[in-house]
């Protein structure tokens, strides 16, 4: 006898993306979809897609989608969410989009304390539009629109949004996990699952950013890639939770 | 309904809620901060109703978007400054075909301007609200009764039209207190919201609420049917008013909006001099009543344009003269509101054959 042990969760679409090999956006459009056929919220939930990587996001989803203009994600789900309280509602954002232009939208969605979910994918570069330089940019790091690495003195320090979203008072939860081993990947999952599920519950503000690579922008092999979060961007962007709605916050 | 004294803000706030307006996003900005302060009061008190102040005019369109998208009824107010910035959520709006109504209680412009009562928005309003081929449906009240009539109408025509639909009062009409009668409007048959993003239960397709058409075929496909709305528009929504067209006049005014209102003063106080003038109000500003403003200027042997501006609406007066008639004008703006006197005197001179003054 044979037995289905994996297969293409309900919540994402049988069709064939647009990424590039070694991206890390099909993992963690994966882990979102099992989330929501785990939780059996499929009917209910409606999704906002970003400008960036993503913006396609809508045809990879087998449930209702926004495509929101650059950075406005969070004020998009704001409108969904107050409208619509009864809807399960998610933005999927990346760093330039989230970090610089969004960066009003997502600081005052979570000041407030909107009962939706972010997940915010940092790959520390401009993906779609060629490999420009983004506000998570590590310093030093080389891009199209930083041809002799990030200057720190010039353009300051690479944002790191849990830190900073979790120093409001609002009621919230904030994590950082990462795509580039299975080990993380599973807590990646366990994360996401937790956003939804407090949701769900109607408890607070639920955000998680997901380290990802970008081989493409990186100039790297996929492997390249993952062992570049383990030994650069980990030490930069320290992964766990950073914020509870009970109040703990406890850092891996 | 018994009639109400109400300012013009508050007015047409609460004329929102009778149309089904439940939820409002908007940034405090001068002259319409009563709109929403008095939502603020009374959506709470609605049911399913939010009220929420937004951190910018940025996201408050947003906020738009992500409403309208769900299929509820929703309302932003604001002037000048705001409404720029609403501009892009705006442009995404139409490209996406969500029915949002917006109000601009225009104030002197550019830049931070001033506070007082313009009509300075109006290549805004009807040429220039975002990047793309579109347009919106533009309303222009002249009084307060007008404002709480057309707030309620534009929520009809928005859902009607799957659009954007634009108030465009002024800092006067929403600043001044007016007797208002709230008048139960006669349901409008509307086609069910099928497109909205409410959750995908297999029994339609999904609901993908966009503005993005990479394949240019799509995106020339999108900007023709929206085209084909505003002419659509253009054919059964006019609005306009004749005062004193009846008889014979030389001179046939045209204004909307406060300024048509200070017209009617100068029409009455001419009368009385025996001096007959004529007006045309249009209420559409887009779509444009350009047929009707023609007909109206046949008897005319000069149509004076009067706005609080230094001349915006006078490219439409003139696209529907197209030269059949001379065109004079005469405008104050910055927030400077043109007495009858004034008028008067402009309009003593194009009678004796002379040039009005500039401003």
């Amino acid at each position: 006898m044979s037995k289905v042990v994996f297969k293409r969760p309900k919540a994402l679409a049988d069709v064939v993306t647009h990424y590039c090999p070694g991206c890390s956006h099909g993992i963690v459009h994966r882990i979102v979809a099992e989330c929501i056929d785990e939780l059996g919220i499929q009917e209910r939930t409606v999704g906002v897609a970003p400008v960036g990587c993503s913006v396609l996001a809508y045809n990879y989803f087998n449930v209702d989608f926004f495509e929101a203009s650059h950075g406005r994600a969070p004020a998009v789900a704001t409108g969904a969410k107050r409208a619509r309280p009864d809807l399960i509602v998610f933005a999927y954002q990346g760093d330039g989009d989230l970090a610089s232009i969004g960066m009003a939208e997502i600081v005052h969605a979570c000041n407030r304390g909107e009962k939706f979910t972010v997940i915010f994918i940092n790959n520390t570069v401009y993906g779609m539009t060629g490999g420009q330089m983004a506000p998570t940019t590590m310093p030093g790091q080389v891009t199209t629109t930083s041809p002799y690495g990030r200057d720190v003195n010039q353009i300051g320090w690479p944002i790191r949004m849990c830190e900073l979203l979790s120093s409001l008072k609002t009621d919230g939860f904030i994590a950082r996990t990462s795509a580039h081993s299975p080990a993380e990947i599973i807590k990646t999952k366990k994360a996401i699952k937790k956003a939804f599920e407090l949701q769900v519950a109607n408890r607070c503000f639920t955000f998680v950013e997901v380290l990802s690579t970008c081989p493409t922008n990186w100039g790297m092999m996929p492997i390249q890639a993952q062992k570049r979060i383990e030994e650069e961007l980990l030490p930069y962007y320290p992964l766990g939770v950073f914020k509870s709605p009970n109040g703990d916050a406890s850092k891996s | 309904m018994a009639k109400v004294l109400m300012k013009g803000n508050e007015a047409l706030a609460e004329a929102a809620i009778m149309a089904g307006c439940k939820l409002f996003f908007g940034y405090p900005i001068t002259p319409q901060n009563e709109i929403p302060e008095y939502l603020s009061r009374r959506l709470p008190q609605v049911d399913g109703g939010c009220y929420l102040q937004a951190e910018s005019e940025v996201a408050a369109a947003n906020m738009l978007y992500g409403a309208a998208g769900v299929g509820e009824r929703v309302l932003t107010s604001s002037s000048g400054p705001g409404i720029s910035l609403m501009s892009e959520g705006l442009s995404y709006i139409a490209g996406a075909q969500l029915p949002v109504v917006v109000v601009n209680m225009v104030r002197g412009g550019p830049g931070l301007g001033g506070i007082l009562p313009a009509q300075s928005d109006y290549y805004q309003a009807t040429r220039g609200l975002g990047h793309g081929d579109f347009r919106v449906l533009v309303l222009a009240p002249s009084t307060v009764q007008e404002a709480a009539d057309l707030v309620m109408d534009a929520f009809d025509l928005a859902d009607k039209y799957r659009s954007p639909v634009m108030v465009l009062g002024d800092g006067l009409i929403g600043q001044m207190m007016e007797p208002v009668e709230f008048k139960k409007k006669e349901k409008v048959e509307l086609p069910p919201k099928t497109w909205a993003a409410t959750g995908y239960k297999g029994d339609r397709e999904r609901s993908i609420i966009n503005s993005l058409y990479l394949d240019p075929l799509e995106l020339e496909e999108n900007s023709w049917r929206l085209k084909a709305r505003y002419d659509a528009m253009g054919r059964d929504e006019l609005r306009w008013e004749l005062t004193n067209c009846e008889g014979d006049y030389d001179v046939l005014i045209t204004a909307y909006g406060s300024t048509a209102r200070i017209c009617k003063t100068v029409i009455e106080t001419l009368k009385k001099q025996g001096i007959s003038v004529g007006l045309f109000r249009p209420i559409t500003l887009f779509p444009y009543p350009y047929k009707q403003l023609r007909d109206a200027a046949q008897k005319a042997k000069t149509v004076f344009c009067v706005e609080m501006s230094t001349g915006q609406m006078l490219d439409d007066v003139k696209l529907a003269l197209e030269g059949s008639r001379p065109t004079q004008f005469y405008g104050r703006t910055g927030g400077i509101i043109p007495t009858p006197d004034e008028i008067i005197g402009q309009i003593e001179k194009i009678l004796k054959g002379e040039e009005v003054d500039k401003r």
